[in-house]
């Protein structure tokens, strides 16, 4: 990966820099360790609205002036919420840097909060949630996420529950706001065509004077053991079935999250573990286990899986499409069978070995740009720790098929899984 | 070897004897190439009777060859974490992956077998005819893509092939024969359809040998080219699609517009880029989502197209609000139409256009795009360096007259898709 410079600001705000001279182009990223794993019951949703307030103006960013500060040198912007982490973007042209710095020292500390437009975007948030809603597989995966956690507030959708949008106050944002985002729980992460040093100077100058405040605290509680299988059944106008099994994932940390990895390439095809771009098309999947046993003999027309870094146990999910015509008892039937035998016998050495290719290649083409590089380096970072990202290749490099199959013995049990179907039903003339 | 693109793309192009066109541009980036294999065989090229064609012969050719079966295929590129994607628009069919540079040789040799020789083995032809009517059945189930497809339709009417939906009807693919798709690759696919750009950390002199060695023996007749008909005048009409089940309404709202050969193609991509782009989504997501709260998502967008392309409107609303959106989308629109954009609205989007150019070649499968549409339409090697010369060439006048051409609501096509509280 080349040179990443650390720095740490008197006030706690960590500096990930990396030179990367291909393109004469920067790529700021801002990363909070707070989302929606951290709200509390009532406030869920909170993480992400903040998001969105922090794109409307700050104290010295008048709302008319922040659109256009960055398109001025070429730049796209940019955000995410999701469960461990919030994170803001720029990627620009390289004269951008100074710029793309005051922007995000003022989302830090100076963002207004005007009561109208907090209403304005409660609107447009639940706008966004219907539009999910309009998907009846996301709107499965709402249901089997809350379903298989009782206690974790990995349970409930990062936009938050749709009362909760409802009845939440601009105090409730602002507070959130000013609780979390402190030089203390951040991560500013820039790599482009710059100088290491001169950023470091630079950074000093707009976020040195800032308060430290303190980090995020994180008090979620622990997620009992699962005893037996949960099922949720939507019946729905549509015109499609869906299935989605879930079971509960490794943290990134944990010594299972890479044969648990492995076994996910194996099962579905390797992904690679950037959240930002290596989740928007097909993975190399066609002699992937569920692919030959669901794809292949005509049962599902999709098949994917979904394992991410997370700070905490997550999830691991298997999604299918159910082929028009194709019950949903017969594909479930298949799925389970295809892997109750990954865990009687695992992987095979070449399947572990093959999935260890593809999972090697994923990487190096998930770090193919300085926006996709510096994703990489803040979520880590945030999400993980120090260190983790360095180890990728090696904690890669050392999965046995014995622990694969270990994994996939232990945590894909039929009584740890919860099962999600979405059965269409005829649209009303 | 780093090699650096910041002062600009010198990429090099080769005709093989057989007709075929070679781009091969170097970068640093990372140990990986990008390489995509662009045939002139999109949806403009099947027959009218048999929509989809095109789309389907994309999803079976991956599926074996004269001399690899789909497994052998699958083997080939699984092994080497490559995903072979193939995508159909109305004029490309584009075979495409990026690999590790090591696995260059070999990626490319499947890829030339894929294009030059498919079987269309009746059991995957079967399989796959499947699979896309079960993808055919999710886009009825989604109120974007009705929505979308909708407006299509009203824009280019009377069976023009611009209007049709890319995959077909669940009727056409029904009728897909493998004679059908045997007939379509022989007649599309051939060297003098196909542009192959390879985009990495390669060397261009060796990158194009490959290349010429890989596709050598093949010498299928040049295929004729079909013009774009003519598209008939529009026809203004605003339709609902009633899904009552949904939470949200899309709207898709556009015109035709100009194809991208024409010359005042920067100034109406300006023009859109005022309406739809800039920012969150120009003025029409100031308005609808930024002042009134009313969507998470309104934006424009302008598809270049060798015959009048449509520029297209879109938002997702709540159902009430779908008569509010639509008059928004009207009066920003008309504005514009009528009183143009302003000074500063000219020169930010100029400067913005300008300095995004970088960004639009970040990365290899960036650059290996921008390089088919370049060959696509004809726009010479230098033209990421020319372009900033083109934007800036470009008047106000210019942005403006190309608004007052096209946007004019009175001539807008509209579909709605959602429960009911679209236009009455």
């Amino acid at each position: 990966m080349g040179t990443v410079h650390t720095a740490h600001l008197d006030n706690g705000l960590k500096l990930l820099v990396k030179e990367l001279h291909t393109a004469p182009l920067v790529s700021v990223w801002c990363w909070y360790r707070v989302g929606s794993g951290d709200e509390q019951p009532g406030c869920t949703g909170v993480s992400h609205w903040v998001e969105h307030m922090n794109f409307k103006g700050t104290v010295n960013i008048p709302r008319d002036e922040m659109k256009g500060i960055v398109e001025r040198f070429g730049g796209s912007w940019n955000g995410y919420t999701w469960i461990d982490q919030t994170t803001y973007l720029e990627t620009a042209g390289k004269d951008a840097l100074d710029t793309l710095l005051f922007i995000e020292a003022e989302r830090m500390a100076n963002g207004v909060y005007d009561p109208a437009e907090c209403e304005s975007e409660r609107t447009v948030i639940m706008s966004e949630l219907q539009g999910g809603e309009n998907d009846p597989d996301q709107l499965l995966d709402t249901e089997v996420t809350a379903s298989a956690f009782r206690a974790h507030p990995y349970r409930h959708p990062t936009i938050g529950w749709i009362d909760d949008l409802r009845s939440m106050t601009r105090d409730d944002l602002y507070g959130h706001y000013r609780r979390h985002y402190v030089p203390a729980n951040a991560t500013l992460v820039v790599v482009g065509d710059v100088d290491a040093e001169a950023v470091l100077r630079q950074a000093e100058k707009h976020f040195g004077g800032l308060p430290p405040g303190e980090p995020t605290r994180r008090r979620r509680p622990a997620e009992p053991k699962q005893l037996g299988e949960r099922r949720v059944l939507i019946e729905r106008e549509g015109t499609t079935a869906y299935l989605k099994f879930a079971w509960h994932a490794p943290a990134a940390a944990d010594a299972d999250f890479f044969p648990m990895l492995v076994l996910d390439a194996g099962l579905t095809g390797a992904k690679g573990l950037n959240l930002w771009s290596s989740f928007r098309g097909a993975p190399p999947q066609r002699t992937a286990r569920l692919y030959t046993a669901l794809v292949e003999r005509g049962l599902a027309s999709a098949v994917s899986g979904a394992l991410l870094a997370t700070s905490e146990p997550f999830l691991y999910t298997v999604s299918l499409t159910v082929t028009e015509g194709v019950s949903l008892t017969r594909v479930e039937e298949a799925a389970t069978a295809e892997i109750d035998r990954v865990r009687a016998r695992g992987l095979t050495e070449a399947e572990v070995d093959r999935a260890k290719r593809q999972l090697r290649a994923r990487l190096v083409f998930e770090n193919d740009s300085v926006t996709n590089v510096a994703h990489q380096l803040g979520y880590f970072e945030t999400v993980v720790g120090p260190g983790y990202f360095d180890e990728i290749g090696s904690r890669l490099a050392a999965v046995t098929a014995a622990q694969v199959a270990e994994v996939a013995g232990r945590r894909l049990a039929p009584e740890v899984r919860t099962v999600g179907a979405f059965r269409p039903l005829e649209r009303r003339a | 070897m780093s090699v650096d693109v910041s002062g600009g793309l010198t990429p090099v192009r080769e005709r093989l004897p057989n007709g075929a066109t070679v781009l091969v541009q170097r970068t640093g980036f990372s140990p990986a190439v990008t390489i995509g294999l662009a045939f002139r065989a999109g949806s403009l090229y099947e027959p009218d009777a048999l929509p989809g064609l095109a789309w389907f012969a994309g999803r079976v050719i991956d599926r074996g060859t004269a001399s690899r079966d789909a497994d052998a295929i699958a083997d080939g590129l699984d092994d080497r974490g490559v995903a072979l994607k193939v995508t159909t628009n109305r004029h490309l069919t584009t075979l495409s992956c990026t690999c590790l540079s090591e696995d260059f040789d070999h990626v490319l040799e499947v890829l030339a077998d894929v294009a030059m020789q498919p079987v269309f083995p009746p059991d995957q032809i079967e399989k796959r005819r499947a699979e896309t009517i079960t993808a055919i059945r999710q886009d009825q189930d989604n109120p974007g893509v009705r929505a979308a497809e909708a407006l299509q339709d009203l824009l280019y009417r009377d069976g023009h092939p611009y209007g049709r939906p890319a995959k077909g009807t669940v009727s056409s693919v029904e009728r897909i024969t493998r004679d059908d798709l045997v007939a379509h690759h022989a007649a599309r696919f051939t060297p003098s359809t196909l542009t192959a750009v390879v985009v990495g950390d390669v060397s261009d002199v060796r990158t194009i040998e490959r290349i010429g060695s890989a596709f050598d023996k093949w010498s299928a007749r040049p295929s004729p080219d079909r013009d774009v008909p003519a598209v008939p005048p529009v026809r203004p009409r605003r339709i609902t699609i009633e899904m009552p089940d949904k939470p949200q309404s899309d709207i898709a709202y556009g015109f035709t517009s100009i194809s991208r050969l024409d010359p005042g193609y920067c100034a109406h991509w300006m023009m859109n880029t005022v309406l739809g782009q800039f920012g969150l989504g120009g003025r029409l997501a100031e308005n609808i989502r930024e002042r009134q709260g009313m969507a998470y998502y309104a934006f424009s967008s302008f598809d270049p197209s060798l015959g009048p392309g449509p520029l297209v409107i879109r938002a997702g609303v709540d159902p009430a609000n779908v008569d509010r959106a639509l008059e928004a989308i009207d009066a920003e629109v008309g504005g514009l139409g009528r009183e143009g954009i302003t000074e500063r609205e000219f020169a930010e989007t100029r400067q913005y256009l300008v300095g995004s150019i970088p960004r639009m070649l970040e990365n290899n499968a960036g650059i290996a795009v921008f390089l088919q549409s370049v060959e696509f339409f004809g726009l010479g090697l230098d033209y990421d360096r020319r372009l900033p010369d083109l934007l800036r060439a470009v008047t106000i006048d210019e942005v403006n007259a190309a608004a007052a051409a096209v946007l004019v609501p009175a001539r807008a096509c509209a579909a709605v898709a959602g429960p009911a509280g679209g236009p009455r």
